[in-house]
């Protein structure tokens, strides 16, 4: 199991990948968007998308689980 | 001259533009969304209007929203700051429709600049140095290499209907002009279709040096000098003073005469910048016009003792322009650095809430803040929550001034770029006027460890 972790304080822009759905390492499963930038947050592993913590919209801060991959 | 003004922005623009209404006595209204109802420019204008929801196309990017706030209000013209609307012709155009006056360059002058191949052609019409490149498409490899040897190597080739980087390659000879000429070719065909090459020639290392100029609508025109902003972290600009530590003074005065040319063409008029690359030869090039007052405005201010905010104000009244060039001198130097609420080390913003804010006192010393010491600095905007300018006689003393004062700038409860600053201002580099646009790169992010 692998936490994704936001790597800056922002809103959830665009959730990429659904849950259920397959990912590979380095592949981009969000991205963010704080004070005009964004920025993708890759999968650290290969694997499925469990569980979404967030939803888009939502507000996180650094550090914040924002997936579940198994 | 009006008698009131609606400021179309926020944040330390909005305080700045604020600051100059009251000392001239105009009355100052300004629009603010969810986001900044506790911002202190709001508190600091005669009237402020809340206007939308946090984001920005449902506040300060809603042109009918903000000419309906400014007819209610009874403002006779708007100051649109920078960013935001300050650049939309259609801002400008409908502010006009509805009785207000911008206050900036007539709206076709702001599309113009804003359309990259326009200003490039409008700019070489008017005789202003731009990037050597090709008008058309180059035919074969045994074409680009004549073309090549006319710039002189470096070239960058570039796919036309290129974007992303994809097709863009610099060659430094004719073995690699070759090479590359086919590859990328091959590459732009297979990507978008369509195989056409353009050449430009490369700048090396270029500094970024800005001329700042100020024209009213009945033709007078004076450049102020230049700016010099290499210092930048994601494209935009950290550290920018003036004058330039290396520009000499023929290059000085070649490149406000050129600046004053593209005035006239445009039929130019209010505050505007012109952007120039310049190479280790100090050759200069055009790289675009911004139609508004810049963030690094202030710098030009202290050197030249103006208040260009008032000058804006007083040529969109319709009054002449009293400054005339021979009067216009550089005294001292002046340096600002921009503090960004952002991680020093990946550049990723941090908005949150300030548990401190203390600004460094001192003579020469001058800010331009967005917050107080207990502001919530929220997502929604550029990460700038301020600027520090220092003034002295010379470079160094302004180097001087500004190390110990960014050293004693304290801010708590977001992160800051202040321990960015405080490196590349007591940089060696820094202080050798070794401020090239690769500065960054070279000399602060290699002591940076997880960026």
């Amino acid at each position: 199991m692998n936490e994704v972790k936001a790597s800056m304080a922002g809103s959830v822009w665009k959730i990429v990948v659904a849950e259920g759905n397959e990912v590979n390492e380095g592949e981009d499963v969000a991205i963010l968007e704080s004070m005009k930038m964004e920025i993708p947050i890759p999968a650290e592993t290969t694997g499925t998308v469990k569980e979404w913590k967030v939803s888009e919209g939502d507000f996180v801060n650094e550090g914040d689980v924002i997936a579940i991959i198994e | 001259m009006f008698e009131k003004i609606l400021i179309a922005n926020r944040g330390e623009i909005a305080a700045r533009v604020i600051r100059t209404c009251k000392r001239l006595n105009i009355k100052t209204v300004a629009v603010y969304s969810e986001a900044d109802q506790e911002a202190p420019y709001v508190e600091m204008a005669d009237e402020s209007y809340l206007i939308g929801k946090p984001r920005v196309n449902e506040s300060y990017l809603n042109i009918e929203k903000i000419l309906k706030v400014a007819k209610e209000s009874k403002a006779e013209a708007i100051h649109p700051g920078y960013g935001l609307l300050s650049e939309n012709p259609e801002f400008a155009k409908r502010a006009k429709e509805e009785g207000l006056v911008f206050i900036g360059p007539d709206a076709d002058v702001i599309a113009k600049m804003g359309d990259k191949i326009a200003a490039r052609n409008e700019m070489k019409a008017a005789g202003v140095p731009i990037i050597p490149g090709t008008e058309t498409a180059v035919e074969s490899a045994e074409d680009a290499k004549q073309i090549a040897e006319s710039f002189g190597y470096p070239v960058m080739l570039k796919a036309a209907a290129g974007g992303g980087g994809i097709g863009m390659q610099a060659v430094h000879n004719d073995a690699e002009l070759e090479k590359a000429f086919e590859g990328n070719s091959k590459r732009a065909k297979a990507f978008f279709g369509n195989g056409s090459m353009f050449i430009e020639k490369c700048i090396l290392h270029p500094r970024h040096i800005e001329i700042q100029v100020l024209a009213d609508n009945h033709g007078s025109a004076v450049y102020l000098f230049e700016r010099e902003c290499s210092i930048q972290r994601r494209h935009q600009k950290v550290v920018e003073e003036a004058p330039s530590p290396v520009l000499s003074e023929e290059t000085r005065k070649q490149m406000g005469e050129s600046a004053l040319k593209a005035v006239e063409a445009l039929g130019y008029s209010n505050a505007g910048t012109i952007e120039f690359l310049v190479d280790d030869e100090e050759n200069y090039y055009f790289l675009e016009m911004n139609t508004r007052l810049q963030v690094e405005h202030p710098v030009t201010e202290e050197i030249t003792g103006v208040d260009l905010v008032e000058q804006q104000l007083l040529v969109a009244s319709g009054e002449k322009l009293s400054l005339k060039q021979e009067d216009l001198f550089i005294q001292g130097h002046a340096i600002e650095v921009r503090i960004y609420a952002e991680d020093p080390n990946t550049f990723y913003p941090s908005p949150g809430k300030l548990t401190k804010l203390e600004l460094p006192e001192g003579e020469g010393i001058r800010h331009e803040v967005a917050v107080r010491s207990d502001s919530n600095v929220t997502p929604f905007y550029d990460p700038m929550i301020a600027k520090l300018i220092a003034y002295g006689e010379t470079r160094e003393e302004a180097i001087d001034k500004l190390t110990k004062a960014i050293h004693h700038y304290e801010i708590e409860g977001i992160k800051s770029n202040l321990t960015m600053l405080k490196r590349i201002v007591t940089h060696e580099q820094f202080k050798q006027g070794n401020t090239k646009t690769s500065f960054i790169e070279k000399y602060y992010l290699p002591t940076v460890t997880n960026h």
